[in-house]
């Protein structure tokens, strides 16, 4: 059974937060389901459905959420594999839909991970908190999220020549898009030179190559395609998805394999789309190489090619590649995880919703959550999405 | 040992669950080992109870020579756990052990400048605590 132009986001709402001290994660949560209800023009009764999973949440986190709600839905699914957990939860709500567990499925994500003063990128704990059997033998050596993906970094540079005036294109396209986009938090346009004269976080990472971290929240409102052709808005339907992790692999990892090969290939199988299809990516920028080697895993340019790739504004929204047109986790928000902002901007720019950083002819997009530490533990999920 | 009793290591340190315990014991008399399968001969690390390969849980220890070289690291210049906020930077890498596996490790006896990809290094043992002994890495002598 494919799952291929089942289901559809009928729904999509980004909270505008930026910092919220006043307000509680699930608090951020309930307001963006009601503005993604509102988007679909369905009320919560229509909803029997939820995925989330968040960074402040304990593994529970669902059951309490539901109870703050008050909502007794038919499906349940809180997936908790990093910033993806979203992309893989859109996934998983199209699954269920398709096999008639539930009609109108919410994903949804709120954080106070700003107002709360979560060091994530450089607390030191591993992303496992240190409390997994994993975590005893990397612990004590002082690992940071950062350090991770950094360690992917050193790596392919020493192979294949990257430089750091590469990745901070990445930073500085994204930058641009920030700017066009009211809600995000940093929107003074960046040069190269700016990135590569921020501090050094972890080398070769500057702080301008890593995400922020912001408060913030939004939800998704998933339905049978059926169902979706007679809501308020174009419907965006799912039409090929991707799962999967990488890891150290019993010490054996080739670590510039990262689980977008995996993942991305599943998603292009189930699609039946072509990689010339695709009209906007919109791909986890937790640090500058997350997108690199995204790109070059997904199949979109070839291993070791991907400097050149993201040079000479092609990723711009006007460009011939245009990636997070948000202005992504680098410059809009990040509030610990981002996958659902991903399927959000999607959303948004495939019903040409995009305002001054629409793409022009927007008709299919890729969608890749990476979760975890590139360098370590971590999972992909993978989506294309098309607006017919 | 008494003047590490009394110094207190900061650092976070590893929760040794029961299953690898023989390994971290190793370590504290300054032995390094890998597994390898007995049923169908894949080596590897971290240790744990079985082959991830055939699921065979007899398990060979392999003695290391304890010589590698940097497969790839980081100089980290922020964390902010106890412990490492006091010493940055350091050097975070992943070594790839001359028996073919790689491990996260620190690089320690060395200027963080020069510490490159493919330079041999070779083990050292930092007795952490009385009951831990870290594995870290040099460059070879």
């Amino acid at each position: 059974m494919s799952l291929k132009k089942k289901a559809a986001v009928v729904g999509a709402y980004e909270h505008p937060t930026r910092f919220a001290p006043d307000k509680s994660m699930f608090q951020i949560m309930a307001e963006s389901i009601r503005g993604a209800l509102d988007d679909a023009g369905l009320t919560i009764k229509d909803v029997d459905g939820l995925c989330t999973t968040g960074i402040g949440m304990s593994a529970m986190g669902i059951v309490g959420f539901c109870d703050y709600m008050n909502m007794t839905p038919n499906f349940v699914d809180s997936t908790s594999i990093g910033g993806s957990s979203f992309v893989a939860h859109t996934a998983h709500a199209a699954a269920a839909i398709t096999a008639g567990l539930c009609e109108v499925c919410v994903v949804v994500y709120g954080s106070t991970a700003a107002s709360s003063r979560f060091a994530i990128g450089t607390g030191g704990g591993g992303i496992g908190g240190g409390g997994d059997p994993c975590d005893q033998y990397e612990v004590p050596f002082g690992p940071t999220t950062v350090g991770s993906y950094a360690m992917i970094a050193q790596r392919h540079m020493h192979d294949y020549g990257t430089t750091p005036e590469q990745l901070a294109e990445i930073a500085v396209t994204t930058r641009l898009h920030a700017s066009m986009n009211p809600a995000a938090k940093y929107r003074d346009p960046i040069t190269v030179e700016d990135v590569l004269a921020s501090r050094i976080v972890s080398s070769p990472l500057h702080l301008l190559d890593c995400c922020m971290i912001s408060d913030g929240g939004g939800a998704l409102v998933i339905a049978s395609a059926d169902r979706a052709r007679n809501m308020k808005k174009k419907p965006v339907y799912i039409l090929g998805t991707g799962e999967t992790v990488r890891h150290v692999a019993d010490g054996h990892r080739d670590f510039l394999e990262v689980a977008a090969a995996q993942s991305g290939r599943l998603a292009f199988d189930r699609a039946g789309v072509a990689h010339k299809d695709i009209d906007l990516a919109m791909i986890y920028d937790s640090f500058t190489i997350t997108v690199l080697v995204t790109l070059e895993n997904l199949g979109f340019c070839k291993r070791g090619e991907g400097g050149a790739f993201v040079s000479g504004g092609r990723l711009r929204f006007d460009g011939d590649f245009p990636i997070n047109t948000d202005g992504g986790g680098l410059s809009s928000n990040h509030p610990g995880m981002r996958g659902i902002f991903l399927v959000i901007e999607a959303t948004k720019q495939l019903r040409g919703e995009g305002g001054p950083r629409q793409v022009k002819d927007c008709n299919i997009a890729l969608v890749h959550g990476t979760g975890g530490t590139l360098g370590t533990r971590h999972s992909g999920a993978t989506l294309i999405l098309a607006n017919n | 040992m008494a003047e590490q009793q009394t110094k207190k290591y900061l650092k976070p340190l590893p929760h040794i669950d029961e299953e690898m315990r023989p390994w971290w014991e190793a370590l504290q008399r300054h032995e390094l080992y890998i597994q390898k399968c007995r049923q169908c001969g894949e080596t590897r690390y971290y240790p744990r109870a079985q082959c991830t390969q055939c699921l065979s849980p007899k398990t060979e220890w392999v003695r290391c020579s304890g010589r590698g070289k940097i497969y790839t690291f980081t100089v980290t210049h922020q964390n902010q756990a106890a412990g490492f906020r006091e010493s940055l930077p350091y050097v975070l890498a992943y070594v790839e052990l001359d028996e073919g596996v790689k491990l996260l490790t620190n690089i320690v006896e060395c200027r963080s400048e020069e510490v490159k990809i493919g330079m041999p290094v070779e083990v050292i043992y930092e007795d952490a605590t009385p009951a831990v002994t870290l594995a870290k890495f040099r460059p070879a002598r």
